[in-house]
């Protein structure tokens, strides 16, 4: 499917450190950076997916991503590397980065 | 003008409207239009037109206005409260068909991030198809 990432412009991946895992806050948080970029952007919980678009709060919140899971990033588009950088840096920062950064 | 669509719950009771009002302006932040309504003029459970027509006012957007709704009355009257619009605001505004909790917070997502009127009704509406 076109939707999914064929050869994202960049990816990354952390460890999902955040105590009680990617529950309702995290999820809105990532989902809301994510939208700040033009790049498609992805979140998978292996480096070969299966991808979930990590703009929508409803498939994001509803992986119920627990703590300790490595998270991978994929982005296409002009904005793609900042994008993963950003998110990445979010959830390394155990989401204390205000939305307002 | 507010860039962001705004939303509007409204349920049976005044408490649930304001929990889950609560619930968006925390979990969410302070970018969207937000208001809400419950409980009948007499005190008790319901819902009225007038409040909803209300809360239309304080949450409005020229980007567009989601309404979330509980059950039965509160779909009604926001049906109502929607024709009593202007033709051109009219158009403007939706009721989501989606949990009155949960749909609020996501759609207030997606509306804070910039998205047009039928983006974020349909991330309130994602997981939960039409009964």
């Amino acid at each position: 499917m076109s939707q999914y990432p064929i050869a994202p412009l960049a990816t990354s991946s952390t460890a999902l450190t955040h105590e009680g895992g990617l529950h309702a806050r995290p999820s809105i948080m990532l989902t809301q950076l994510a939208n700040r970029f033009s790049a498609k952007v992805w979140i998978g919980l292996s480096d070969s997916g299966p991808w979930t678009d990590a703009k929508s709060i409803a498939r994001v919140m509803a992986l119920k991503t627990p703590c300790h899971t490595m998270l991978f990033f994929a982005a296409e588009g002009n904005d793609a590397g900042d994008a993963v950088i950003a998110l990445v840096r979010l959830v390394q920062s155990d989401f204390t980065n205000s939305r307002d950064q | 003008m507010n860039r962001n669509v705004g939303i509007v719950i409204v349920s049976h009771s005044p408490d649930v409207a304001k929990g889950a009002a609560d619930m968006v302006r925390q979990m969410v932040g302070k970018e969207v239009p937000l208001a809400w309504c419950g409980g009948n003029p007499d005190g008790g459970l319901g819902t009225s037109v007038d409040a909803i027509e209300k809360a239309l006012q304080t949450a409005w957007s020229d980007r567009g206005v989601v309404i979330m709704v509980d059950m039965g009355g509160a779909e009604t009257n926001s049906e109502m409260a929607i024709e009593r619009l202007p033709d051109k605001k009219r158009a403007k505004v939706v009721v989501c068909n989606a949990p009155i909790v949960e749909g609020s917070v996501m759609a207030a997502t997606e509306s804070s991030g910039g998205s047009p009127l039928e983006k974020v009704r349909r991330a309130a509406e994602e997981l939960y198809p039409r009964m």
